[in-house]
């Protein structure tokens, strides 16, 4: 700041959440005895309308050339004050948060003297920090109006269809032989027990039919690199060995296939399926694919090629197998096929991978998957369907006899912090009573015992839903955490009980039905990676605000929808990821995108382009140009996070508006004695 | 060469359960380890004390890390698992909480030395899978126990706490890894982390006679014909408390117990006489001769 | 059974038993997954969640004169089963031990059959002094 500072103080009480603790006259009273500050003063509520009026008509009654508001966290509210200040006629960079809210009001709650006192110097240095404060404008980016939604689930197919509907392009890419993920595995949904081949299915044409969406079934994201606006996405085409464009989908193939005992991935290991299968009857694409681990002919193949075994004859002498083949009408089935990458450029980002449910492996007090007729809830799921193996009447694995009584246990993993999941997986309440209710529905006969701890139904219709079910005849809710489950001949034990009473509970039962713990999908870790997007402790993509950015990750441009983000329901999936694609939308509805111009500077002339600063960034912002041997920060990727400008040896990398200058003098302030 | 090995025995092993430190000698033998008793061991104090305020009951287990720092060994054998389980959650303890063990050192005072955390508390199954392996063991057996099918039995102290566990604490396998080693048939007993009614068994001989009748009729259920432990206490209960199971379940059938090393000095071949067999309630010998391993 | 009165003073008792086991009883969320597992569960007053819930309430005298901690069998399938990590066991030794330390015997050495004395091993007579004698 070249001119004379003339800086404003603005401290809010936040009702009482500061001013509870904080003595905010106080604040204010001292900050106005700090060089070049020329006002300060206090108000209840500075973000609302009057007091961020009252910042804008400071700044012109006292002509501020610099802005001090003393509140809540920078996230929360430092582009309110930003846009105010641009509002008022002065540069926005020149306005900065004193967080005295998360950092001194609500830490030291207890101790008012000790808070106000460290309130008092967190506003003396954000003071010295605004005086070195210099103006900016935003950057401006141009925008490749294409996206990627990451995952086929019932998010990612919701959103590619919302902005498709808006005019834009998408590249749906699931992993995968089809799209439709974990929903249309269900029965049917509560609490309104529509099926998915009701609701789901046609989405899932839809995506097929809408010109806009590329979809790139059985393909994985290989890679990612630019940013926002303008991402280059390489995208792994897994060898299908079926032509997807010029198959009829008759299925001849598959029922010529002489492998047959592969455990159905879709059907949860309770059927088999063939080496060239169709994953379900509504699969879309509907077009076979060959798994080459079981495929005689690839497997033979890929050991000759491997130089394992010797070819039997010479090639085209004696045929191996290629039965699909033969019986292929078109001739579409191609055993030389390869996996492609294609490379595809987009301005933003979905990333809808969905759940997995806790390996069973990981319960070994409820038998560890050993026990033939303990099998997870999506796995029951199957056995309700009217498309599963059993067409809705439920036969239990072991034996294939209906079984007459059923245990359901809730949180199976869940809310379980000592064995590793604190959390609530939210939707298996809800399910639990529907499977219930199915299964009595199917086996009117039959006995059902649902061990709960809490019930929660916190949607529409689903209180009202959860009653239904509990008024039921012969079908039991028991609160208590189930705590072991054992063979004993052809009966399933289960160890319960009922708090309620203070019983110990024991039941023979024929099946037992675990909701496993939801679990973030496989490979979100390193698709994270991919990305440079955060993940919670448990692997869960984390927005850049729970409340308020619940859909966008810090990384600008890449946005999360769906249980990728924690465990949610088919509605708040959908919703969510309309909400998604609604912020795909409206970036890509704008000619320009701003980017934030307070991100990292390379002073070339100091510079001696060690590189240190290139392997600290997160983002890949940074390169070191070959010829001048500087490093040259790419400015729509930096996020401005100073990690370089914290390593750098000699000072030539610094954070703009924090720069080491300006820490200094704020560390000098903060540790003064007074 | 012989491994000699310092050996901490506990009460049990030198009365009731004489039978089995002399078959664990024997088998041990086989493999050229010498157990080294440890010179003045003193009581363990048979349970672990669980009380946060007081340290006294941990000062027992504790002395006996100091007898083995003494002979300048690292490591204790014990083959009791109530032994194992308070030795080891006692030595965890002291590793954890520095100052509780300057307690400790403090009420030892006479002690020529002090105890710092050095020691490894070894369980005998521990000793069998990890140093001398089932391999080993594959190629001892002069007498492969055909014909037989065995129940293994862990209860609780050798798998819980989980910190202090030999194996997994709900799904253990070191047993049965063993009785398939010997060349014998073995079941995965559903109730094998089980409870046997422990020290009730002073006082309330029916809830242990209960615990026996529940723990035997699964085994039985599952198709064994036999039952191995590791535990001197379990042992009793599962044995000796099966004549009051048979007064209170009157359709109960008995099971002969056995130490898992009884079932080891049997397929190594060792005569009827070194087994150790008469002091038990249920007598394994007749299943053993009707099945020709006798 | 008449209203429970609740006041603050009831709770300090609850503090003792959180100092002598080492573990704090509003941890537990009442899942009943001691109950579930536990071997005793049937022989018991109070089952251990329930005991768990009276503590919670500061109804410690209920549950330390219930003959609950009497038939606890310190399997520890209650602790280590248990989702919040409490030791489970160690409150029924603290419950225990509050009767005990006012030099309260529940077993009495010189009442046990001299039968029994000959044919107990060591561990148990030690173990059940230890658990339920001073």
């Amino acid at each position: 700041m070249a001119e004379k500072p003339r800086i404003g103080v603005f401290v809010c009480h936040c009702g009482l959440n500061i001013a509870g603790v904080i003595d905010v006259k106080k604040v204010a009273e001292e900050a106005k005895k700090i060089p070049g500050v020329v006002f300060s003063t206090t108000y209840v509520y500075m973000c609302s309308e009057p007091g961020q009026q009252l910042v804008i008509d400071s700044i012109k009654k006292y002509k501020l050339n610099g802005v001090v508001v003393a509140n809540c966290s920078p996230t929360l509210h430092e582009r309110t004050f930003r846009n105010a200040a641009a509002r008022a006629g002065l540069n926005p960079y020149r306005v900065e948060i004193a967080n005295i809210r998360e950092q001194v009001a609500w830490p030291h709650e207890h101790e008012p003297e000790i808070a106000t006192k460290k309130a008092i110097r967190i506003v003396k240095a954000t003071v010295e920090r605004v005086k070195n404060n210099m103006a900016y404008v935003p950057y401006e980016i141009s925008v490749n109006k294409k996206a990627l939604v990451i995952g086929g689930g019932i998010a990612g197919i919701q959103a590619s269809l919302d902005i498709a509907e808006a005019g834009y392009e998408v590249y749906l890419v699931e992993k995968s032989p089809s799209i439709g993920g974990k929903m249309i595995l269900l029965s049917e949904t509560f609490p309104t027990l529509d099926c998915p081949q009701c609701i789901e299915t046609p989405k899932m044409t839809d995506v097929s039919q809408n010109p806009r969406i590329h979809l790139m079934t059985y393909s994985e994201v290989e890679s990612v690199s630019g940013y926002m606006g303008n991402f280059k996405v390489k995208v792994r085409r897994k060898a299908r060995y079926v032509d997807v464009d010029n198959c009829l989908g008759c299925g001849a193939c598959v029922e010529a296939c002489p492998v047959k005992n592969i455990p159905s991935e879709v059907d949860r290991g309770l059927t088999n399926r063939r080496a060239i299968y169709i994953s379900f009857d509504q699969a879309v694409p509907l077009v076979p694919v060959i798994d080459a681990d079981h495929c005689i002919k690839l497997t033979y193949e890929k050991k000759v090629a491997e130089g394992k075994i010797k070819r039997r004859s010479k090639p085209g002498t004696v045929k191996i197998c290629e039965k699909c083949q033969d019986a292929c009408e078109p001739k579409v089935i191609n055993f030389k096929d390869t996996d492609k990458i294609e490379e595809i450029e987009v301005g933003a980002i979905i990333v809808a991978t969905g759940f997995d449910l806790m390996p069973m492996e990981k319960l070994p007090e409820y038998g560890g998957g050993k026990i033939p007729d303990v099998i997870d809830a999506l796995a029951f799921e199957r056995l309700l369907a009217p498309s599963g193996p059993t067409h809705g009447v439920p036969k239990r694995p072991s034996d294939g006899k209906i079984p007459k009584t059923v245990v359901f246990v809730s949180c199976a993993g869940s809310r379980d912090p000592a064995h590793g999941v604190a959390y609530c997986s939210r939707i298996c309440c809800m399910y639990l009573a529907k499977q219930a209710m199915l299964y009595k529905h199917a086996v009117p006969d039959g006995m059902a015992y649902n061990f709960y701890i809490d019930i929660r139904s916190n949607g529409k219709g689903y209180e009202e839903f959860v009653q239904r079910v509990r008024e039921q005849r012969d079908l039991i809710y028991l609160r208590g955490k189930v705590s072991k489950i054992f063979q004993r001949g052809d009966k399933v034990v289960v160890w319960g009980a009922d708090t309620l009473t203070g019983q110990k509970i024991e039941i023979e039962a024929d099946l037992v039905v675990l909701s496993n713990a939801m679990v973030p999908s496989e490979g979100a870790k390193e698709l994270a990676q991919k990305l440079r997007i955060p993940q919670d402790e448990y692997g869960w993509f984390n927005g850049a605000h729970l409340k308020l950015r619940p859909l966008e990750t810090v990384t600008a441009g890449i946005f999360i929808a769906g249980a990728a983000q924690f465990p949610k329901d088919i509605t708040d999936t959908v919703s969510q990821a309309s909400g998604a694609a609604a912020k795909v939308i409206s970036m890509f509805a704008k000619p320009k995108l701003t980017k934030e111009p307070l991100i990292a500077n390379v002073d070339t002339e100091i510079c001696a382009g060690c590189g240190i600063c290139k392997e600290q960034c997160a983002y890949g912002a940074i390169t070191i140009d070959p010829k001048k041997k500087v490093s040259v920060v790419n400015e729509a990727l930096c996020e401005g996070c100073g990690a370089c400008a914290a390593v750098c040896p000699s000072g030539a990398m610094q954070l703009r508006n924090l720069n080491s200058k300006q820490v200094i003098r704020m560390v000098e302030v903060l540790t003064e004695d007074y | 060469m012989t491994i000699k090995i310092p050996y901490y025995p506990g009460c049990t092993l030198k009365t009731t359960a004489k039978n089995f430190e002399d078959t664990a000698k024997l088998v041990a033998g086989v493999f050229d380890y010498e157990f080294d008793e440890l010179y003045r061991w003193n009581c363990c104090g048979a349970v672990y004390g669980l009380s946060e305020d007081n340290v006294m009951h941990k000062v027992a287990p504790v002395r006996n890390m100091l007898r083995v720092k003494e002979v300048g060994e690292k490591r204790m054998l014990v083959l009791c698992s109530m032994c194992f389980n308070t030795l080891k959650r006692a030595n965890y303890y002291v590793r954890r909480n520095k100052d509780k063990l300057e307690v400790i050192n403090a009420i030892m005072y006479l002690e020529n030395t002090t105890y710092d955390g050095s020691v490894e508390v070894v369980h005998l199954l521990e000793l069998l899978r990890d140093e001398i392996g089932f391999d080993r063991i594959k190629k001892a057996v002069k007498k492969p126990l055909r014909g037989i099918t065995v129940a293994a039995y862990y209860g609780c102290l050798l798998l819980r706490p989980s910190e202090i566990a030999i194996d997994s604490v709900e799904q253990p396998t070191v047993m049965e890894d063993l009785v398939e080693a010997l060349g014998g048939k073995v079941i995965d007993l559903n109730v094998k982390t089980e409870c046997c009614g422990s020290y009730q068994t002073v006082k309330r001989k029916d809830i242990v006679a209960d615990r026996t009748n529940f723990i035997i009729g699964e085994a039985r259920k599952q198709g064994a014909d036999m039952l191995i432990t590791s535990c001197p206490l379990c042992h009793f209960n599962l044995d000796r408390r099966q004549k009051e199971a048979k007064k209170r379940h009157p359709d109960f059938k008995e099971m002969p117990i056995l130490y898992f090393t009884q079932l080891m000095a049997l397929a190594f071949g060792f005569e009827e006489d070194k087994l150790g067999f008469e002091p038990h309630y249920v007598d394994p010998r007749p299943l053993l001769k009707e099945r020709g391993l006798l | 059974m008449g209203v429970l009165k609740l006041t603050k003073e009831k709770f300090r008792k609850v503090d003792l038993i959180n100092r002598i086991s080492g573990q704090n009883v509003y941890d537990c969320y009442q899942c009943g997954r001691c109950t579930s597992g536990c071997p005793s569960a049937d022989e018991m007053d109070i089952v251990p969640s329930q005991t768990m819930r009276f503590l919670q309430i500061g109804e410690v005298d209920k549950v330390v004169e219930s003959n609950t901690p009497w038939v606890c069998l310190t399997c520890l399938i209650c602790s280590v089963r248990c989702p919040k990590g409490i030791d489970i066991a160690a409150i029924m030794e603290a419950l225990r031990l509050v009767k005990l330390r006012t030099n309260y015997d529940f077993i009495h050495p010189n009442k046990i059959p001299e039968e029994d004395l000959e044919e107990l091993p060591p561990i148990a007579l030690v173990a059940a002094f230890r658990k339920m004698t001073p």
